[in-house]
């Protein structure tokens, strides 16, 4: 550097010769074919040539120079390297034309001063060069050393700064987060995980993974925990318990992650871990609200049904079941006379003492609302368990239950149902225990009744029977069948008794005993009564207008209900209009029960009927309890005596002569009361010559006709037979 | 790209690095022994490797120069490199200091030693980032300093696209860089490659030892190179041998330019 030429020096210089320019122009043209590609130099080719024409000016300049100084050879050299000529080829390329070609070119091919000069000048441009190139070198290394180093610096700063925030996440993370290395040792876990845990670092860096076991995990917990060591899932979430320092639990959510090294191959272990404890234990809390029932305690319907349907799906376990279905007696009496208050005390009672009387395993005693409570028995032996079970809960209930000064004694109704599982159903056992429940109702009370499959088989035909009633009025499948009621005196049939049947689509045809209680029941008996007596007072019509004074009059019975319809003597009347049918062609049979047993009304009713001339009749008299007294005020014409006294008078050869005198006590009290008398079930000659004989003045059964269509009448009246 | 943006790269001198092994071909200092190792070895193998790096190096000062003509003062040179002498900074703000310009690079040393000497250049960015992440290099705060895509800006890719493998997708790249362009815009390009047969053994043998000791790369022909420029217009002379685009005088190109084993173009985005 301290060699280096003042440019100014050039102004101090004489000119050069044109002859020694032009050759220092051709020796710089030649100088640019050589170097050029030896360095990358950012000039274009013109610009180089250029370049390097200022170099050889000063390089010719100095070889005339007076006095001589290698200065410019060295400045020559540095400013090739400035200039980016820094492949070393370009100076030996340099170095060796000048030797070879720069004195020819200028005109002084053989001057010996000069050559010496040009030698010195080439030694000091190497010089330079060298120097140039080394500061350079050694300036490009440092500063490609500074950038290593501030690259350094500045990743390092960016994984501090990295992990600086992850630390800060670790640390400060809501979230329990614990990281294990793959053979389970716990490495760190952060102070969200400590205080749920109530464990510090170093004590849970003691601990292996495999120490948080819990007896209540899943067995899923740690099969999935060994796949995912084993690196065959990189994931997975679970809900876990752990034990807590103090010995508490806390329900977590778990999510366990695998983190595998460059290779693929599992190398830590990352829990993230959820402290769900208070969710857990609301969830327990509203699961217990839903299942149980708030005033007794006892689980509810719901959760009943719920272990019932288990029951059924586990029944391999438990090849029977049974169940009481338990109703109190007349508590809507004890509610209704002293409060809900009291009553609710008296559930709270009842709940007590069964869940006393029936704990254990495989029993559960629930309430299923109001003041129903079901017991279920699993795995019971047999019907006597359950019943075991009932009457302990029955003799339970006996004890009076003392409530706020009040002394109330309770019993219950239970029904039980006990069988074996397969081939049944959760919802069949509940409403066959509903129905026997019912039945130990019907039946009094204050007892259990066991389920019955035949009993149940009737009430179901019962059922269907009376549900199917109405529909088969509509569609006419009820008609009336008459048996004559002859006169024993000479055989002439004075009347007919209408008798109602039905041509049931399923049971085929149906006498009335079938029926007509079912339809007393349901109420239905009034409106299939009038059709029966409009049937029977149509056909009375025709008789009359087909046989004038031999027509008889036709009987029909009026059920309990009928008789105490307000409706009946309007109905009867305007029934008897229509038909244009005289009152006296018409009979009503009433149960001594019916007449005698009633109050007031309907025997005004019957009064009114015969007032407008309708004949009445007591049916099967002789089996109810009559009072004779009451008898002779009634307004009854005629009296018919039950069949079952006609047993004694069956035989030909001899009678009963207990049955005998009954009979003809009967003839003569209803004689004595101006009343006519008729026997039912009359069914040998035997029996109408007997009746003839107690002078009984109508006889009645399958001796004269059993019941039939109306045309049967028509060939007796005509005396076709 | 699979490594988050903030955490830092590997910076081992042990590797050759691409931007270390290129500067000492062209003569710089930039370097360490394992650089100077595999670059000395491969320019054994194939001398002539050292006028490929000075075309490739002349194609960009001649392909800056030439956008300057065309009005560009905006320039993005990704995969730019080591700054050695000729710098498109130097060239372009030569013309016109209000000229801008972004660095790309991914070595983090290039960008450390590009940041300390242009820490003072307002209008020029060095970007630390990976040219395949077009839209990080499009959203970062240093593109967004410099550079208004109102105007035309070029796009520089130079010596750049072989190291990229089909697999990777360079159409794609390029189509998510030129979308960002106004018309106007431009993309320059320089390609290692060689047409059918033309490849030598002993290039053959010195793209091997690179191949293995610095990284893959990937040779296009003048048909392959053409399909990277969809949505452009080539300017004059299309896509040519390196040395013969824009010489700036016949003998650049020389006997060596007939067959030079690499290719370049520049492509004007049109009016859509």
């Amino acid at each position: 550097m301290t060699d280096r030429v003042d440019h100014r020096v050039r102004e101090d210089r004489s000119p050069l010769d044109p002859a020694v320019l032009a050759g220092a122009e051709s020796f710089a043209r030649s100088w640019a074919t050589a170097v050029i590609g030896s360095s990358y130099v950012p000039m274009t080719r013109a610009e180089v040539a250029q370049h390097l024409q200022d170099l050889t000016e000063l390089l010719v300049e100095a070889l005339f120079a007076s006095p001589f100084r290698t200065a410019p050879g060295y400045e020559i050299g540095s400013r090739l390297v400035d200039a980016h000529f820094t492949g070393t080829d370009t100076l030996g390329r340099t170095v060796q034309l000048l030797g070879d070609d720069l004195l020819g070119e200028l005109g002084f091919p053989g001057d010996e001063r000069l050559h010496s000069r040009l030698a010195a000048l080439q030694g000091a441009l190497a010089a330079g060069y060298a120097r140039a190139l080394r500061e350079r070198t050694l300036a490009e290394q440092e500063a490609i050393r500074a950038a290593v180093l501030d690259a350094r610096d500045q990743a390092e700063a960016a994984l501090r700064a990295s992990e600086a925030r992850f630390r800060a996440m670790f640390t400060e993370a809501a979230i329990g987060i614990g990281i294990a290395a793959i053979d389970g040792r716990i490495l760190d876990v952060n102070q969200a995980l400590q205080d749920m845990l109530g464990f510090s670092v170093e004590e849970m860096r003691q601990y292996n993974v495999r120490d948080l076991m819990h007896p209540e995990d899943a067995g899923s917990v740690w099969r999935l925990y060994d796949q995912l060591i084993a690196g065959e899932c990189d994931h997975y979430r679970a809900e876990k318990r752990f034990h807590r320092a103090d010995g508490e639990q806390v329900w977590t959510h778990l999510t366990l992650s695998l983190v595998r090294d460059d290779h693929g191959e599992p190398q830590y272990q990352v829990a993230m871990i959820e402290d769900v404890t208070d969710r857990h234990l609301l969830q327990n809390r509203l699961r217990y609200q839903a299942l149980h029932d708030p005033l007794t305690g006892l689980p509810n319907r719901a959760l009943f049904l719920e272990r019932l349907g288990r029951v059924f799906n586990n029944r391999a376990k438990h090849v029977r079941a049974g169940l009481c279905y338990l109703d109190l007696d007349g508590f809507k009496v004890i509610n209704d006379s002293l409060g809900h208050d009291i009553g609710d005390q008296l559930l709270v009672e009842v709940g007590r003492r069964l869940d006393h009387s029936v704990s254990g395993e495989g029993k559960l005693v629930a309430r299923m609302g109001g003041d129903e409570f079901v017991i279920l028995v699993e795995g019971s032996s047999g019907e006597q368990d359950i019943v075991d079970v009932a009457g302990r809960v029955l003799t339970e209930l006996e004890v009076p239950i003392r409530i706020a000064g009040h002394e109330l004694s309770v019993s219950a109704s239970i029904g039980i149902v006990e069988r074996q599982l397969s081939g049944t159903t959760s919802a069949d056992m509940m409403r066959d225990a509903d129905i026997t429940l019912y039945w130990a109702k019907a039946d009094g009370k204050a007892r259990w009744a066991l389920y019955d499959p035949e009993r149940n088989a009737r009430e179901v035909a019962r059922f269907t029977l009376s549900a199917t009633m109405p529909r088969a009025l509509e569609r006419g499948e009820f008609y009336v069948e008459y048996q004559p009621l002859v006169r024993l005196e000479d055989s002439t049939v004075t009347g007919v008794e209408a008798l109602v049947r039905w041509q049931h689509p399923e049971f085929g045809r149906l006498a009335p005993d079938r029926f007509i209680e079912l339809a007393e029941e349901t109420g239905l008996i009034v409106p299939l009564g009038r059709w029966v007596l409009r049937r029977a007072c149509e056909e009375a019509r025709r008789w009359l207008e087909e046989f004038g004074d031999a027509a008889p009059f036709v009987s029909v019975n009026l059920a309990v209900r009928q008789s105490r319809d307000p409706e009946l003597v309007r109905d009867v009347k305007q029934i008897l209009d229509e038909c244009a049918l005289p009152p006296h062609h018409l009979q009503l049979e009433l149960t001594e029960s019916a007449i005698m047993g009633t109050a007031d009304e309907p025997l005004e009713a019957l009064r009114a009927l015969c007032d407008m001339g309708v004949r009445i009749a007591i049916d099967d008299f002789g089996t109810g309890y009559s009072n004779l007294a009451y008898l002779k005020h009634l307004p009854v014409h005629e009296l018919k005596i039950a069949g079952s006294f006609m047993e004694g008078l069956r035989a030909e050869n001899e009678e009963d002569p207990v049955d005998s005198q009954i009979v003809a006590t009967l003839v003569q009290l209803a004689h004595a009361l101006s009343l006519g008398v008729t026997a039912e079930g009359v069914e040998t000659p035997a029996q109408a010559a007997r009746l003839l004989r107690l002078g009984c003045d109508t006889g009645q059964g399958w001796f004269f006709a059993r019941p039939g269509p109306p045309e049967n009448i028509d060939s007796l009246l005509r005396g076709d037979l | 790209m699979e490594r988050p943006n903030w955490a830092p790269g590997d910076i081992d001198l042990e590797r050759p690095s691409v931007a270390r092994v290129y500067d000492y071909w062209l003569g710089g200092a930039h370097n360490f022994a394992a650089d100077r190792a595999v670059a000395q070895k491969t320019l054994e193998t194939m001398p002539e490797i050292r006028d490929v790096v000075l075309n490739h190096r002349a194609f960009l000062r001649r392909a800056v120069r030439h956008l300057l003509g065309q009005g560009v003062r905006q320039f993005l040179d990704l995969g730019s490199g080591i700054p050695t002498v000729g710098n498109v900074h130097e060239i372009a703000q030569a013309a016109d200091p209000e000229a801008r310009i972004v660095y790309v690079d991914l070595d983090p040393v290039a960008v450390a030693h590009s940041r300390s000497i242009l820490d003072s250049n307002g209008h020029v960015s060095v970007l630390q980032a990976d040219v395949r992440d077009w839209a990080g290099v499009l959203a970062s705060p240093e593109v967004d300093k410099q550079l208004d895509f109102d105007e035309p800006v070029a796009v520089l890719m130079i010596a750049l696209l072989h190291f990229m493998s089909d697999d990777e997708d360079p159409w794609g790249m390029i189509g998510g860089y030129r979308d960002r362009l106004a018309p106007g815009s431009f993309l320059a390009l320089s390609h290692a490659g060689y047409e059918a047969n033309e490849e030598t053994d002993s290039s053959r043998e010195a793209r091997k030892i690179y191949n293995r000791d610095v990284t893959r790369t990937t040779f296009r022909n003048k048909a392959e190179l053409s399909r990277l420029f969809d949505g452009f217009a080539l300017v004059e002379p299309g896509v040519v041998r390196v040395p013969a685009w824009h010489p700036e005088s016949p003998a650049d190109i020389g006997e060596s330019g007939k067959r030079f084993p690499g290719f370049a173009a520049l492509g004007r985005k049109e009016q859509r």
